[in-house]
C-alpha cells in the first residue's frame, strides 16, 4: 500500500479505537445508572436507595396480586427468584401486566421496604406466537421456550 | 477484478448501473413491502400475549435493522473515501445519512407507539431506545455537517470522522438489552439457536427485512444519482442527460 | 385472512388505533425518501437543461453578430 494511504488508514483505525475505548470508560463509569432498574435482589442487599425515586423490575410473583374492592389500588410482590420486593400502587395497570409477567416499578421505597409505586411498566419476553400455538404448548406441559416445565 | 474497480469510479458508468438496477429493484420493492405489510396485517395471527398491537413489528424490526447495517454502510464508506479519497466512496457516504435517519425516525416512532399498548408507555430512557435516538442524531448531524460547510471536500472529511466515531454506538445498540437492564425485550430472531418468534410471524417479518434492505438500496442508489448529476453537472455526459431528459 | 370483517380490521379489538397510524406514518415517510432524490433530480435536469438552451441561444446570436 502506498505510505500515505497507509498513514490514512492507521489515522481512521486509531480514531475508531480511540472513540471506543471513551464511550467504553464513560459507560463503565456510568455502568450503574445505564440500568433502567434495579432488580430485587440489589434492594434486599441494600444496594438501591431508600427515599429516592427508582424502578424495580422483576417477575410479577404467582398469587401476589391483590386488589383493593373500593379504590384502584393495587400490592404484588417482584421477584427475581432471589429476593422479593412488595409494591403498593394506585392507578390503571397496563393491560400486560399480569402474574408472572415481567414488570417494572417506579416509585419511592418507604422505610419497611416496601415500594410506593407511581408508575408500573409491564415488560414483556421476546417470545411472539398465537394463541393456538401458546395453548398447544400449555396443553403439552411445555414453558414456551419448549422447556418441560 | 481491477477494471471493474476503476469503473466503479467512473460517474456515467455508475449512473448508468444504478439506473439499470433501479429499473427492476423498485418495483420488487414496493411489491415486497405492500406483500409483507398486507401478510403481516390482515394473514397473520395475533400474538398471544400482546394481540393486534404485535403487529407493528413488521414495520419496526426491519426499520430497526436496516437502520443499523445502513450505518455500516456509511462508515465504511466515509473510511474509504478518508483513506483512498474515493470521491465514489464521498458519494455513498452522503447518500446513505438521510435514508439512514428516515429508517431511524420509523423505528423510533413505530416504537413508541408499539410502547402505549403493551409497556403502558410512549417513552423511556433505557439503553436500547437511548442509543437509537444517538443513532438518529448520529445520522441527523452527517447530514447537516455536509451542508454546514462550503467546502464540499472538507465536509466530506468531516462527515468521514463522525461517522466512524460513532460507529461505536452500534454494537451498543446491538448488545444494550443483554449488558443492562432495560425495558426493551432481547432480539427475537437469532443467528444461532432458534428464533423465539413462531415461524408463522418470522415468515412475514423475514419478508419485511429484506423489503427494507431492498428500499434502502434504492434510496442509496437514487440519492447517489442526483448526487452525481450535481457533482458532475459541468460535464459532457451530464449535459447529454439534461439535453435529453430536462425538458418540461 | 384473519379478521371476519372490515370492520374487526379496522379496530383490531382496540388496537387499531396504534397499528394504523404507524403504518400510516411509516407508508409517507417511505414514499417521502423515495420521491426526494427523483424531485432533485428533474430539478437538477431541468434547471441544467435550461441553461444549455440559453448558451445555445447566445451562441447562435454571437455567431450572427459577427456575420
Amino acid at each position: 500500500m502506498h505510505p500515505v494511504r497507509k498513514q490514512r488508514l492507521y489515522l481512521v483505525l486509531f480514531v475508531a479505537l480511540f472513540s471506543s475505548v471513551a464511550v467504553g470508560l464513560v459507560s463503565y463509569a456510568l455502568r450503574g445508572n445505564i440500568n433502567l432498574f434495579y432488580p430485587p435482589a440489589d434492594v434486599a442487599s441494600g444496594k438501591a436507595p431508600t427515599g429516592q425515586p427508582l424502578r424495580v423490575g422483576g417477575m410479577v410473583e404467582k398469587g401476589s396480586v391483590q386488589r383493593a374492592d373500593d379504590s384502584l389500588e393495587v400490592s404484588f410482590m417482584l421477584t427475581d427468584y432471589q429476593a422479593s420486593v412488595p409494591v403498593v400502587y394506585i392507578g390503571i395497570l397496563p393491560d400486560l401486566f399480569g402474574e408472572e409477567q415481567g414488570a417494572v416499578a417506579s416509585g419511592v421505597l418507604d422505610s419497611e421496604g416496601v415500594l410506593q409505586a407511581t408508575e408500573i411498566l409491564a415488560k414483556h419476553d421476546e417470545n411472539y406466537m398465537p394463541p393456538e400455538v401458546a395453548y398447544a404448548l400449555e396443553n403439552s406441559g411445555y414453558d414456551k421456550k419448549g422447556k418441560t416445565k | 477484478m481491477w477494471t471493474f474497480f476503476h469503473k466503479l469510479g467512473s460517474p456515467p458508468w455508475l449512473y448508468a448501473i444504478a439506473g439499470a438496477i433501479l429499473r427492476w429493484l423498485v418495483p420488487i420493492t414496493l411489491v415486497a413491502l405492500v406483500g409483507g405489510m398486507v401478510w403481516g396485517l390482515l394473514l397473520t395471527s395475533p400474538d398471544f400475549r400482546q394481540g393486534n398491537s404485535y403487529r407493528i413489528i413488521y414495520i419496526h424490526v426491519p426499520a430497526a435493522v436496516v437502520a443499523l447495517a445502513g450505518y455500516y454502510v456509511m462508515a465504511i464508506a466515509g473510511a474509504i473515501s478518508l483513506i483512498w479519497r474515493m470521491k465514489m466512496a464521498d458519494v455513498v457516504m452522503k447518500a446513505a445519512a438521510p435514508v439512514g435517519a428516515a429508517l431511524t425516525f420509523i423505528a423510533l416512532l413505530t416504537g413508541a407507539i408499539w410502547g402505549k399498548p403493551t409497556w403502558g408507555t410512549w417513552w423511556v430512557w433505557d439503553a436500547r431506545i437511548t442509543s437509537m435516538l444517538i443513532l438518529l442524531f448520529l445520522y441527523l448531524g452527517v447530514v447537516a455537517l455536509y451542508e454546514a460547510f462550503d467546502n464540499k471536500e472538507a465536509a466530506g472529511k468531516a462527515c468521514a470522522v463522525l461517522s466512524l466515531v460513532g460507529m461505536v454506538n452500534i454494537p451498543i445498540i446491538y448488545k444494550s438489552v443483554d449488558w443492562w437492564y432495560s425495558l426493551h425485550q432481547p432480539a427475537s430472531i437469532k443467528f444461532s439457536g432458534e428464533s423465539t418468534i413462531d415461524p408463522s410471524m418470522l415468515y412475514p417479518l423475514l419478508l419485511m427485512i429484506a423489503a427494507f434492505y431492498a428500499l434502502f438500496t434504492c434510496c442509496l442508489l437514487m440519492n447517489m444519482r442526483a448526487e452525481l448529476l450535481q457533482r458532475e453537472s459541468r460535464t459532457q455526459w451530464v449535459k447529454k442527460i439534461a439535453g435529453k431528459e430536462g425538458r418540461r | 385472512m384473519y379478521f371476519d370483517s372490515f370492520q374487526a380490521l379496522l379496530t383490531m379489538n382496540g388496537h387499531g388505533i396504534y397499528v394504523w397510524p404507524a403504518y400510516l406514518i411509516t407508508i409517507v415517510v417511505i414514499i417521502a425518501v423515495l420521491v426526494a432524490p427523483v424531485r432533485r433530480r428533474n430539478r437538477l435536469l431541468e434547471q441544467l437543461a435550461a441553461e444549455l438552451r440559453r448558451t445555445e441561444s447566445a451562441a447562435v446570436s454571437g455567431v450572427r453578430g459577427q456575420q
